[in-house]
């Protein structure tokens, strides 16, 4: 590289390449060659990838994407259900178990407990979450799993029933409860004190016709005193908690023509194991009996 | 600018270096370092350190699956790795200062790189012989002796390439656990990648590359270079004392003429491949080899040794001048070394201070929000809350919960078994999660303000003077 016509600069005895800018000549330090080779041998491995993975489109490829399909076979869809299949096997531990066992079993046990709650959460998201919220505490209508108030029971034994045969609905053993409408049966008025009167359960005293008829019309569901009554699902009227609404016109509306809500039975839908995560989930909330 | 200039070449093949065997003081000091380090490194993971029935007995270990990093007497958690953070500035500001006290002492003795070329090179000089041998070998036609004596010198760098990869793995798992499993080949992929990864990487670093990770991949030995000042220890050539150089002959007059006797063991010692002679370059790892091997030669030649040696700019200037030169108490209190010295107490002070009164109970509390309450069937409000303790001594233990800030607040924790509030059970160095629920009379405030307190209890459910707290909110209608 000693060549005689090359220009050597002054300072730094360094060959210069010849390139020129505004008087700034610059220098030649040769990079080391390994660093060259390096270089090569990236993009060969890149041309590895190329032949291993899919990586190019084409028109009509038998790739994933219609592109070409790769010498190994890798495709996102494989490698999910390569994941997904991992983590069923690791589920397969507990679920022997946790099937094997009952509620008052799987309560005791902090591992099963905890496997069933995580089970049951992610269930509840995809199944449950869109009436009773993600967060299960419900909305106008639809019941809050939070609170302690239930219609049908709040024992693990109960909810899980619930859930295997809804409310309301086509299943041979469903939960049924039909309020009958009083808006033909009974005047505006009479319905007017009736609503009055449940009220008073929860506030101020109450002393007028809607009692009697109360007694009369309402209170082999609903009980004299107001507790409800949970062989038939009949809303406890005494407690601070109202299902819809606790105004009297909420009330009245609810006596004139009552809504009545419906919940799939799951029976069919889910499998037993995950209805038995559900049931201990929910009874998991903070309202549950024993 | 000529216009029939060559190609010009932007590549260049690099040189083969075959240092020469030199013994001196600092070749000595190289040997001292690099068995020392090296025992550090591959026995380290063997020593043993107590920590009761529920941690690993490893004096270092860093315990990938378990989350956990143990030193001696120190353990950190995952969320305390703001303590690697702070040896990393340790580690930083200690180079700083040992570069402006001595130069690039690291790069010269302690670097890895160049401790393992040393070790390597050292194979290289056993099995086929030293500087001469080994150039002439390289040029020698492929015969069984050059054969055997290349093979055994590749067997032997990949046996040690073997043994670092296979001492890093130790540091991650029980040692002699993991060590029987090796011996059996009984050992997963991840620590036979690693092992293998590693044999390799030492192979090509340690054996072929060299230098030029000095040279063309290390930030570090860049960053030193521009922390030099006139009063950083370099390797100096003596130009005034050895120019003129040339040969001489035993007898000759030293008159009119300079010390260098032109002999190139300097350069031939030089792991780097330079000339020293040439002055300060930023190859020059400060390895000191040259200083020896100058010495030896100006031993034989009769003349004061120190023609090649440790100096500063700083001193050759004064020299130059006829001045004094920097007495070493002035070379090593400057204002840098004092400020790199300051913030090396600061920050270790702070470490050491932080590590030895780490709290070895923390609470946290994660309040529901969706809902933020529910009401219950009484009028009253219920809250949830997430609640994680995290024990980080090593022995299981039970707490106490209790809330404040709020009357009539009843606490209920939500789990398998009959967990109670007043005896909340913690494994030793592990997290506990509760599923707490606090319900309260329905309060005046959308939000009030209530603090959870957390107190370690004794078996015969005593209270012990270990308590932490967490402040949280207690939600109960909307706002």
């Amino acid at each position: 590289m000693s060549d005689k016509n090359m220009e050597k600069d002054a300072i730094t005895g360094v060959e210069t390449t010849g390139h020129e800018w505004d008087g700034i000549k610059e220098l030649n330090n040769p990079a080391p060659r390994w660093w060259l080779i390096v270089l090569l041998i990236s993009i060969i491995w890149a041309v590895g990838y190329w032949v291993v993975y899919p990586a190019w489109p084409t028109l009509s490829g038998d790739g994933e994407r219609g592109g070409t399909k790769g010498s190994y076979g890798w495709t996102q869809y494989q490698q999910l259900k390569e994941s997904q299949a991992e983590i069923v096997a690791r589920k397969a531990a507990y679920l022997d178990r946790f099937n094997n066992a009952d509620f008052d079993q799987i309560k005791a046990d902090p591992e099963l407990y905890a496997f069933a709650v995580a089970g049951g959460t992610s269930a509840f998201k995809d199944n449950c979450a869109t009436c009773h919220g993600t967060g299960g505490s419900g909305s106008a209508g639809y019941p809050n799993l939070l609170d302690d108030d239930w219609l049908w029971g709040g024992d693990v034994d109960t909810i899980h029933e619930t859930i295997r045969v809804g409310v309301r609905f086509t299943h041979d053993e469903s939960r049924i409860s039909e309020m009958p409408a009083f808006g033909g049966m009974l005047s505006e008025d009479e319905i007017g004190h009736i609503a009055d009167y449940v009220l008073s359960f929860t506030g101020e005293a109450y002393d007028g016709p809607g009692k009697a008829l109360y007694e009369d019309q309402c209170a082999a569901c609903h009980a004299d005193n107001g507790t409800g009554g949970r062989d038939f699902g009949a809303p406890n009227l005494a407690d601070a908690i109202w299902f819809y609404g606790n105004s009297k016109g909420d009330i009245m509306s609810q006596i004139r023509r009552p809504k009545h809500g419906v919940m799939p039975a799951w029976e069919h839908r889910l499998d037993e194991s995950t209805i038995r995560q559900l049931a201990i989930y929910v009874h998991s909330l903070g309202g549950g009996e024993n | 600018m000529s216009d029939n200039a060559a190609p010009i070449k932007l590549f260049e093949k690099k040189e083969r270096i075959f240092p020469k065997r030199v013994w001196g003081k600092y070749r000595k000091v190289k040997w001292v370092v690099m068995i020392t380090t090296l025992a550090i490194y591959y026995l380290a993971p063997f020593l043993r350190w107590d920590r009761g029935p529920h941690a690993p007995d490893q004096a270092i270990l860093i315990d990938m699956p378990a989350r956990r990093g143990y030193f001696f007497f120190i353990e950190i958690w995952p969320q305390e790795v703001y303590y690697l953070t702070g040896i990393l500035i340790l580690a930083a500001v200690a180079l700083f200062f040992a570069t402006s006290l001595f130069g690039r002492v690291w790069c010269g003795y302690a670097c890895p790189q160049t401790v393992w070329t040393d070790l390597f090179v050292w194979v290289e000089r056993i099995v086929q012989g030293d500087r001469a041998a080994r150039m002439r070998l390289k040029k020698a036609p492929w015969t069984f002796d050059k054969l055997w004596k290349m093979a055994t010198t590749h067997a032997l760098w990949l046996l040690i390439g073997l043994f670092t990869g296979g001492a890093w793995v130790f540091y991650f798992n029980d040692a002699p656990t993991l060590l029987e499993h090796i011996v059996h080949f009984d050992i997963p992929w991840s620590i036979g990648g690693w092992i293998l990864a590693l044999t390799f990487s030492t192979y090509l670093m340690a054996g072929f590359a060299r230098e030029q990770v000095c040279m063309y991949m290390c930030p570090y030995s860049r960053f030193q270079s521009a922390m030099f000042d006139k009063d950083t220890l370099i390797i100096t050539y003596d130009e005034d004392r050895g120019e003129k150089r040339g040969k001489h002959k035993k007898g000759e007059s030293w008159e009119g003429r300079g010390h260098c006797v032109d002999c190139t063991a300097c350069v031939q010692v030089c792991p780097m491949g330079i000339d020293i002679r040439d002055g300060l370059q930023m190859e020059c790892i400060a390895c000191g080899l040259c200083v020896d091997a100058c010495n030896n030669i100006m031993d034989k030649v009769e003349l004061p040794r120190g023609l090649i040696r440790y100096d500063t700019t700083h001193n050759q200037e004064q020299r130059r001048q006829g001045a004094e030169e920097v007495t070493a108490s002035a070379h090593f209190l400057r204002a840098r070394t004092v400020w790199y010295t300051l913030v090396l107490c600061v920050v270790g002070g702070l470490m050491l201070y932080s590590l030895t009164n780490r709290a070895t109970l923390e609470l946290h509390v994660l309040h529901d929000r969706n809902p933020l309450f529910v009401t219950l069937s009484d009028g009253s409000v219920r809250n949830g809350y997430n609640i994680k303790v995290l024990n980080k001594a090593y022995e299981d233990k039970h707490y106490s919960l209790t809330v404040h800030g709020i009357d009539g607040a009843e606490i209920r924790v939500q789990g398998a078994g009959a967990v109670d509030a007043s005896a909340l059970p913690v494994f030793a160095d592990s997290v506990g999660h509760f599923r707490v629920f606090v319900s309260a009379p329905k309060q005046a405030d959308a939000r009030t303000a209530i603090t959870f307190e957390l107190i370690e209890v004794n078996s015969d459910a005593s209270l012990v003077a270990n308590a932490t707290t967490y402040e949280s909110i207690f939600a109960s209608k909307r706002r």
